[in-house]
């Protein structure tokens, strides 16, 4: 159990590449910190240099206070748990969790009875003989959890350990490892691309992109209130849709229609004052199909011709395209590229936008039809165009 | 024509058919020159097989089955000092030379494979090279420099030289192996507590075994078969391996020529070789081209 800091941590590459700059994070005692970006973001090169497979440049790592930038691995007392697995092939289940201890010459009996005990929390009990070969993506999973538990380590971490199993087992699982984390109560640090994985197992979240933390905080703040351009468009699926607008005295110039600043930002954006260009951001829920929502004050009513429908069953995605003349954003189309969010709009070539809205599964929508919508004006985002950050958020 | 035209496609079709199933059927004069080749090959085996069970004036003729088969030659190389001492040695050089071949070996191909090295290409260029030296440049040099420092005549002085042309090779296909082992493993025994030469032994080692065990095979029947060493850097029976000592074998008399012992000798120490590469033939041939195709 400890504390995890990292103070001003530099990762730079001889090829004078930097992967992480500046990270400055505490990981509380017995936290599940999730540590989350697109590809590249410097993530897992942060979680290699906690584990100490790679060098720090610059900056201080403590572990309960104590420094240990110079620390070997093996003397960090951490536990790591692989994106492959990692299991030694030629090793059985009970020798491959059983390495660590064995390393650490524990008497044979207490192996054996930590060993088993692990092996009950995870099912694999009926399976310790065996060699990683022979078993199941979902079980060798298990046994690299394993591996870490039987340690009693002074913190977890992982490198996007559920990304190699499909999707039902990884739903499956994600749960497994929350209820063994919250069991243990070991502070964790959790490495993922995936934003799902982030909201629904971390106690925080931290967004990074091209080696920068964007925003730490729990997954509730970061999905109401990003920060960022990149923060809004990375948290949530589908994406937050972002549109040009104009911020005139009192109102928001929308492409769909004018919107009277909301009670909860007016006090927020006094500050700002006069006229400017603004990227609002509205996340696909907020829309309604006008027909189920009602005529209800503080919604603004519009009217879409719908281009795709996508039915998830309980709820509809619908697809519309909105025309938007305001020149484009840089910033904009540099997130979409960065983070591969193909569902953030470009501005580039066309006038048009695409925008997803999640509406009701009772929804007449069709594709190729016009329908009314409406859009919640109170939870409408408002982003600088020029620095992306958030004029509404903090 | 009708008929014609329909009788065409099946013909492809079957054509096509028999392409898929896998390889054609070997025809019949394949065979026969794979026996040519095989008889080519092995002959001089069976000859010297034939001479060693002949004695006196039977050495002298040409038939195919000895006429009166005999192991007297094989009764008399056991009890020649001169054979038995060069088997020891043999056994001694060979097995020492494989040891330390694939014990060292190991260690500077796990460096190159994975550590950290500045020009790691131009260091593995300049190992192999020491492989294509001709041993017969450094023969004379060597037995100078052997005699100068009291290592001429000792079974030593045979270790070294073997196993400076027995580590590029072990040096080359380890290296190879190594590399293709995912280095998260390692990373997983660093992590789980081991040391950098702990996560080596027990973790890289036990699992790139079928590159060692090739490398020590190919090891083993170099230094076993070396004959140019053997021959200029030892002049007795102390340190003598066998290959050289045969040519040390006399006849009974001044005038006979050693004939039958020199077979019988030769069928004993090939013996084990041929055992090892029918047991290790499949690891040999991964070996070798794992090192080929890694390079």
């Amino acid at each position: 159990m400890a504390e995890i800091q990292l103070d001003g941590i530099w990762k730079r590459y001889p090829d004078g590449f930097e992967a992480v700059k500046n990270m400055d994070l505490t990981i509380n005692d017995g936290e599940f910190m999730i540590l989350v970006g697109p590809s590249g973001c410097g993530k897992s090169t942060a979680l290699r240099m906690i584990a100490g497979l790679e060098d720090i440049t610059e900056g201080d790592l403590l572990i309960g206070g104590e420094r240990v930038n110079d620390l070997e691995p093996r003397d960090r007392d951490i536990a790591m748990v692989f994106q492959n697995y990692a299991l030694y092939p030629h090793m059985s289940v009970r020798d491959n969790m059983g390495f660590a201890l064995k390393l650490a010459k524990v008497p044979n009996s207490e192996i054996n009875s930590k060993v088993e005990e692990a092996a009950k929390i995870l099912d694999l009990t009926q399976h310790l003989e065996r060699k990683p070969a022979n078993l199941s993506g979902g079980q060798r999973q298990r046994v690299a959890m394993g591996r870490a538990i039987v340690r009693d380590p002074k913190s977890f971490l992982m490198d996007e350990p559920l990304s190699n199993l499909d999707a039902k087992l990884r739903v499956q699982m994600r749960t497994e490892v929350a209820r063994i984390q919250s069991r243990l109560n070991v502070t964790t640090v959790y490495v993922t691309h995936d934003q799902t994985e982030a909201l629904t197992l971390g106690d925080r979240v931290a967004v990074m992109r091209a080696g920068i933390i964007q925003q730490v905080d729990h997954p509730k703040v970061l999905y109401d209130d990003p920060l960022n351009l990149f923060v809004a468009g990375f948290i949530g699926s589908p994406s937050m849709n972002f549109l040009p607008g104009r911020l005139e005295g009192e109102t928001i110039r929308l492409p769909f229609g004018d919107v009277p600043i909301p009670h909860r930002l007016r006090s927020k954006l006094k500050a700002s004052g006069g006229a400017q260009d603004i990227i609002a951001g509205m996340r696909p829920e907020h829309f309604e199909d006008a027909a189920i929502e009602g005529d209800v004050p503080g919604l603004l009513k519009f009217r879409a011709k719908v281009a795709v429908v996508e039915s998830m069953g309980s709820e509809l995605y619908a697809y519309f395209d909105v025309e938007t003349k305001v020149g484009d954003s840089a910033e904009l189309a540099e997130l979409a590229k960065d983070a591969g969010l193909e569902d953030l709009p470009t501005h580039g070539s066309g006038d048009q936008t695409q925008v997803v809205a999640r509406l009701d599964a009772a929804s007449k929508a069709a594709a190729g039809e016009e329908i009314d919508l409406v859009l919640e004006t109170e939870e409408i985002k408002l982003f600088d165009p020029g620095t992306g950050k958030s004029l509404t958020a903090g | 024509m009708e008929a014609a035209t329909v009788a065409q496609p099946r013909a492809a079709r079957r054509k096509k058919g028999k392409k898929a199933t896998g390889e054609p059927k070997t025809p019949w004069w394949l065979w026969i020159v794979v026996a040519g080749i095989v008889l080519f090959c092995l002959f001089p085996f069976y000859w010297m097989l034939n001479i060693s069970l002949k004695s006196g004036p039977d050495l002298s003729s040409a038939d195919l089955l000895p006429p009166n088969p005999t192991l007297k030659n094989y009764e008399s190389i056991f009890k020649d000092s001169n054979f038995t001492n060069g088997l020891r040695n043999s056994a001694i050089v060979a097995l020492t030379t494989t040891f330390l071949s694939v014990v060292f070996g190991s260690f500077a191909a796990y460096t190159l494979a994975r550590l950290k090295v500045p020009k790691k290409f131009w260091i593995l260029a300049l190992i192999l090279s020491v492989s294509t030296f001709p041993g017969i440049s450094i023969a004379a040099p060597l037995f100078k420099l052997w005699t100068d420092i009291g290592l001429y005549n000792t079974l030593i002085g045979l270790i070294i030289p073997n196993l400076a042309f027995a580590l590029p090779l072990t040096i080359y296909i380890l290296t190879s192996f190594f590399r293709e082992i995912p280095k998260d493993l390692e990373e997983a025994a660093l992590v789980d507590g081991a040391t950098r030469f702990q996560a080596f032994y027990k973790v890289v080692v036990p699992l790139a075994a079928p590159g060692m065990a090739t490398a020590a095979i190919l090891t083993f029947i170099a230094a076993w078969n070396e004959f140019l060493f053997a021959i200029t850097l030892t002049s007795s029976q102390a340190a003598r391996t066998v290959p050289a000592s045969i040519a040390f074998f006399t006849g009974s008399t001044q005038f006979e020529q050693p004939l039958g012992t020199i077979s019988a000798a030769s069928v004993v120490i090939s013996i084990p070789l041929i055992i090892m590469v029918l047991l290790f033939q499949k690891r040999i041939v991964a070996g070798l081209t794992a090192g080929a195709v890694k390079g």
